[in-house]
């Protein structure tokens, strides 16, 4: 992050501005992903005008990063309408797509309204497996269509790649295939519970030694010996640290309405169609809960030698059981990166005698429930 | 020879604690406009002209015309010169078209 943006983070969380916003316009979307944590049925998404609205109220807020997902955005025939609105507001807009229906008008569209960047997910080059992940024929290939169409118009493109045991021999082929159409690649082996707190799609992710293999790659994480040093010794400033952005200088809001801290921290904590949303983002009860949390008091992270170097996700360890504890999936990132077990990770088999513990049973994620009820 | 300015509809812009932030699309650098460049900028809406601008400088920030002149006019030729700016010797009604990618 270069100096500036460093600077105008600081200035945005000095100031209480959410800097950053995910839309999700939509839950609807032509593919089928096997490991989305997402209900795809409309429960009643908010309209044109009322995503306007919203728009508007964070434009006023001072919000700059918008980031349109879904979903996928474009099952929204009022999309383009919706974009080109938020330009007009002057926004820096990231838009998250598989980009299967991206073709030459749409493109054409993207690179007209000055979009920042566009994210497509790409779980593989081999049409076998990519299309088997997303259950939808064609898929890589009509995708594959839509990111050389954006790319050729000067769009920035990256390709998001999410590594699971089904797809993990690949991740280096989606890097040549990014390559070679020259774009950007990012993976991310993180996998979400479903928003009913289903758990079960977390069996689709790496763990162990594969997740230790990809920490230890050099072409994935630059200088391993940096990536993967043990950690320094803790100090205040690990401890008193804000952990991270969420509902502190950014925030998520469902194409329902319901605001929260993060797109992976399904806390409610308003509604747009309720509410307006300066008092959810200044006001709530739970946004100002979240925004209290400091290091070093929570029960387990904070005797644990990772915690001013481990990537603990407060939106995961909610979705476990208690936003205060840890995260488990961020343990494991932290013990594969350095071979160190967690705080966490000793207690559990401490306190099990060495037997495998039983998980905590998940929050009540009623983000639908929510929606439901407007 | 009067100077019409305008902002760029390609970039993306915010005011943070009372200075403008502004991110290019070109090649996404950011811009940070102190309290006189976000007066500036705000009032950079094509129609008025940069002499108009000034005055309003000069009543709130308490410098001399000509000095306050000057500044304005390095600074809009700066931001020019970066594409998030448009400078003219006519009103700016429509947006430049764009540089291809080459």
């Amino acid at each position: 992050m270069n100096v500036l943006m460093e600077e105008m983070n600081r200035r945005a969380l000095a100031l209480g501005i959410p800097l950053g916003a995910h839309l999700d316009v939509t839950y609807r979307c032509n593919e089928r992903c096997v490991h989305c944590y997402l209900d795809h049925d409309d429960h009643g998404e908010m309209t044109t005008a009322e995503i306007m609205d919203v728009l508007d109220q964070l434009a006023d807020a001072g919000t700059l990063f918008l980031t349109l997902s879904g979903g996928e955005v474009f099952m929204r025939m009022d999309f383009f309408k919706i974009l080109e609105y938020a330009r007009e507001l002057s926004f820096c807009i990231k838009i998250k797509t598989n980009a299967f229906m991206i073709r030459e008008k749409e493109a054409d569209l993207i690179r007209d309204m000055d979009v920042n960047s566009v994210q497509v997910s790409i779980y593989s080059h081999r049409p076998e497996v990519h299309d088997a992940i997303t259950l939808l024929p064609r898929s890589l290939e009509r995708s594959i269509k839509g990111i050389r169409l954006m790319q050729q118009r000067g769009v920035k493109v990256i390709i998001a790649n999410v590594l699971m045991r089904q797809n993990l021999a690949d991740y280096e082929g989606v890097r040549q295939l990014a390559r070679s159409l020259g774009v950007e690649a990012t993976i991310d082996p993180t996998i979400t519970p479903k928003m009913d707190g289903n758990r079960e799609i977390l069996g689709l992710g790496i763990g162990g030694k594969e997740l230790r293999d990809v920490m230890h790659n050099a072409d994935l994480v630059g200088n391993v010996d940096d990536f993967c040093a043990t950690p320094p010794p803790v100090g205040d400033e690990d401890l008193d640290t804000v952990p991270c952005s969420a509902s502190h200088t950014y925030c998520y809001i469902s194409p329902y309405g319901d605001v929260f801290p993060c797109v992976q921290f399904p806390l409610p904590t308003g509604n747009v169609r309720k509410q307006r949303f300066l008092d959810i983002w200044r006001y709530s009860p739970q946004m100002n809960d979240v925004r209290s949390i400091r290091p070093r008091e929570l029960p387990v992270c904070s005797t644990c030698s990772h915690i001013g170097t481990c990537t603990r996700c407060p939106g995961l360890a909610y979705m476990q059981g208690d936003m205060r504890g840890p995260s488990v999936q961020d343990c494991e990132k932290s013990y594969a990166r350095t071979g160190i077990p967690s705080a966490n990770m000793k207690l559990r088999f401490t306190a099990t005698n060495g037997h495998p513990v039983a998980v905590a049973q998940p929050a009540n994620l009623v983000q639908i429930q929510l929606a439901q009820a407007c | 020879m009067t100077t019409y300015v305008a902002r760029s509809k390609q970039v993306a812009a915010r005011m943070l604690g009372g200075e403008m932030m502004i991110m290019s699309p070109r090649d996404t650098t950011l811009f940070n406009l102190n309290d006189v460049g976000s007066v500036i900028w705000q009032s950079a809406d094509g129609q008025t002209p940069l002499d108009e601008i000034v005055v309003r400088l000069c009543a709130e920030f308490d410098v001399a015309p000509e000095v306050a002149r000057q500044d304005a006019e390095a600074f809009v030729q700066e931001l020019a010169g970066h594409g998030i700016m448009h400078v003219s010797d006519q009103p700016i009604t429509a947006e430049p078209p764009r540089q291809e990618p080459t």
